[in-house]
């Protein structure tokens, strides 16, 4: 968790986007250009930017804010209050639970895993890993490298095995070991395949029919994603009741902004966010980090 | 999902019809209409910019003709421009005096570059060479066995060994001498671009190894970052081009456009699928018209002519209009059309599809289906299927291992059809014979309100292939 401070630290100088503003200088139109700017290049989108400074415009006129400063802060508070107002907690209620996690290819559905396995195994939890990914070369064995090194047990099927029996198995296996979480990795697919979408309900019905019971259905998102990020989510909501998403790659200088289009839109929390390469670097979700972070520009880099 | 720029641009160009040319306000108000189009596509804010200034400039200097659309006008002068810059010089691939050609790959975590490290090996093989793939990435655990597996169905070796990735980059280039292979692929970690002590380390491989062709790997799925990632990259490294991956997802990859304009240097392949043959030379003029949401109507058009055969057409279409259109001719027109590739593709390409369709929901195998029914059938069930009873219709779902609900859905739908264009169509003969051919059917709104009635008519989402 000292991770959380430390890139705080590093965000502190937040706003030097804006720096060319004198922070006591009256409102201009200059700034709303400049907050309209700094939106669109963290991937907050077209349609989401404008509405977001409709909302701020209105507001400040409200409150009669007059200073560059002023809104600035008001900015903030509105962007971290459309984030925080969903329940980020994971649920345990099965017995065991199931956590599945899903995307896109290469948006880091193993390394979280992995990640999560290590977090949970630290707090004592018995956690069985499923290596739902039967597709992709070598997926297992890169699970098996992280299950490992943590400590998890990891249920795996042959190359090509239906990913459904390989997560049933690995639930059966959990609540005879009375194991409490089973962490499930499934095979990148794209949200316009729908072969593989319907492969994805398969996975998530056959889940529950067991002992166990599917209660979190993770969406992993890349932050360096653009504007398609909302069509990924909004396909694999309609495919899947998704509980939540896990934003990753948060470490680059990728700000991840379409989250704010999605949770808008879809009402989806975002329960965790990947920091780092590093084991314990997914931390639970802060919206103090993400905005730091979407606000936190370096011009003309 | 988007607007598409043409919707856009309509209604701008709904109220300048009369004037002989464009003001330099109507120009602004056409390239605010651009730039968001730009930016929906995730073209990076400064480079979209930039582009905008570049094109009004152009837009300032064309008359437009009262006889043609300003809005056509104005979207072929921004198409070209982004043509021209997606494109520029193509990559000109030339071997190594002394073998190997050094190849090195590098990009951001999972965008794809083991698995494009193996389809450019394909590619290479595909060329005549004796390529070996190097296992550069021991960071992410079990990577080099993802490129052995892959790089064994293909049948192209791989160099690795358990040290650091320069020595193994170093090894794997004597290797590659020792057992005369003339081109060396070397696959790297995923590394952020503000990593500095991963960032040398790639320029420590590159030292060592001496690349004579240095790609870095583009997810088209990538947003605003594009730009300081094939910065940072460049800097690094002096890139000499760009695979643009995932780009059968359904983004519209603006990416390629900020990355291109930054490096300056060729996109030179893109993969367009998780199949290793799914790899290609990169097509610009594809990429323009996806980036501005118009649907790749020019490509659809050259595919039309080259694969359908015009007489077979017309013979179809005349029989259609008699009333004698059979099954036979239903099952040709059906292979006509996968001629012109995979359907899912051709129906992406479609500047406006029928109400409801979405080309990701299209599934070809739906068709295989249809065929396999129909080539069940004997010549004589396929002129009159009305013989078709229900020993028949049993007979026929064994033979094509379908299912007599199907069987009986597919003479259903065809009586429709037969039905549908019976009545539609007489009354505007010549217009139907003349759409039969793509191009004039664009310019023809009735015969192209008719395809889409006909289109409709026959709705494949009986056969259960679109999902909504």
């Amino acid at each position: 968790m000292k991770k959380i401070s430390s890139e705080l630290e590093n965000t502190r100088k937040t706003f030097s986007f804006f720096s060319k503003l004198k922070r006591n200088s009256q409102v201009s139109n200059d700034l709303w250009n400049e907050i309209e700017e700094a939106l669109i290049q963290a991937d907050v989108g077209v349609a989401a930017t404008s509405r977001i400074i409709d909302v701020l415009q209105a507001k400040s006129k409200e409150m009669k804010l007059s200073t560059t400063q002023s809104i600035l802060d008001l900015l903030k508070e509105q962007l971290k209050s459309s984030l925080q107002k969903f329940n980020t907690e994971l649920d345990v209620g099965g017995n065991p639970s199931v956590w599945v996690f899903v995307g896109i290819n290469g948006v880091g559905k193993t390394t979280s895993v992995a990640k999560v396995a290590n977090w949970k195994s630290k707090e004592n939890e018995r956690v069985v890993l499923a290596a739902g990914d039967t597709f992709r070369a070598a997926a297992s064995e890169q699970l098996e490298k992280w299950a490992n090194s943590c400590g998890a047990e990891l249920i795996k099927g042959a190359d090509g095995a239906d990913p459904s029996s390989v997560i049933y198995d690995a639930t059966e296996y959990a609540y005879a070991k009375n194991a409490s979480l089973v962490l499930a990795d499934t095979a990148g697919r794209l949200h316009t395949k729908s072969n593989l979408m319907q492969e994805l309900e398969k996975i998530v019905r056959v889940a529950n029919k067991g002992s166990g019971t599917v209660t979190e259905i993770l969406l992993v998102l890349d932050a360096t994603v653009g504007q398609n990020g909302l069509q990924q989510a909004k396909s694999f909501a309609k495919s899947v009741d998704l509980t939540g998403i896990i934003l990753t790659k948060l470490d680059g200088s990728s700000k991840g902004g379409i989250i704010f289009a999605i949770a808008e839109e879809l009402a989806i929390p975002i329960k965790l966010i990947g920091i780092g390469e590093g084991e314990e670097d997914l931390i639970p979700f802060d919206p103090e980090v993400v905005v730091e972070k979407i606000l936190d520009f370096q011009e003309d880099s | 999902m988007f607007d598409t720029l043409t919707d856009r641009l309509g209604n701008i160009f709904g109220r300048l019809r009369s004037r002989g040319k464009l003001s330099e306000s109507d120009i602004n108000a056409v390239m605010a209409e651009v730039r968001t189009a730009l930016l929906e596509a995730d073209v990076n804010l400064k480079v979209a910019k930039q582009f905008q200034d570049k094109v009004t400039e152009r837009c300032l200097q064309i008359e437009i003709h009262t006889a043609l659309n300003p809005a056509q006008q104005v979207i072929k002068v921004v198409n070209d421009e982004l043509v021209e810059i997606l494109g520029g010089q193509a990559l000109n691939l030339a071997y190594s005096d002394k073998p190997p050609t050094v190849v090195l790959l590098a990009g951001l975590q999972g965008v794809g570059k083991t698995t494009n490290a193996v389809k450019l090996a394909k590619w290479f093989k595909s060329q005549g060479r004796n390529p070996i793939l190097i296992g550069a990435d021991l960071q992410r655990p079990a990577a080099v066995e993802q490129l052995r597996v892959l790089a064994s169905d293909v049948d192209i070796p791989v160099f690795s060994e358990n040290s650091d990735p320069v020595k193994v980059a170093r090894n794997g280039l004597s290797e590659a001498i020792s057992s005369g292979r003339d081109v060396l692929i070397c696959d790297t970690a995923g590394r952020l671009s503000i990593d500095e002590d991963l960032m040398n380390e790639i320029r420590q491989i590159s030292d060592e190894i001496k690349p004579h062709y240095t790609f870095l790997v583009i997810d088209a799925m990538t947003g605003q970052e594009a730009v300081n990632v094939a910065d940072s990259f460049n800097e690094k490294l002096t890139l000499d081009g760009m695979i643009l991956t995932k780009l059968d997802g359904d983004s519209r990859g603006g990416a390629a456009l900020s990355a291109k304009t930054i490096v300056g240097k060729p996109i030179a392949f893109a993969s367009t699928g998780e199949k290793v043959e799914d790899f290609e030379v990169f097509h610009p003029d594809r990429l323009a018209s996806r980036i501005l949401g118009m649907g790749d109507v020019l490509t659809l058009i050259e595919k039309a002519e080259d694969a359908f055969d015009q007489q077979e057409a017309q013979r179809a279409a005349d029989r259609l209009l008699s009333g004698q259109f059979n099954l036979e001719d239903f099952l040709e027109q059906m292979q006509q059309l996968k001629k012109m590739g995979p359907l899912q593709n051709l129906v992406g390409m479609m500047p406006d599809l029928p109400q409801g369709v979405n080309p990701d929901d299209v599934d070809e195998t739906r068709l295989t289906r249809v065929e396999a029914i129909i080539t069940s059938m004997t010549y004589e069930e396929r002129d009159r299927p009305e013989i078709i009873d229900g020993s028949r219709r049993s007979r026929i779902a064994k033979g094509s291992g379908t299912s007599i609900q199907e069987v009986s859905l597919l003479l259903k739908q065809f009586k429709e059809i037969k039905r549908m264009m019976k009545g539609a169509i007489k009354p505007s003969k010549k217009k139907k014979k003349k759409s039969s051919k793509g191009r004039k059917a664009k310019q023809n709104p009735r015969a192209k309100k008719e395809i889409n009635k006909t289109a409709n008519a026959f709705d494949l989402s009986e056969f259960g292939s679109f999902k909504n």
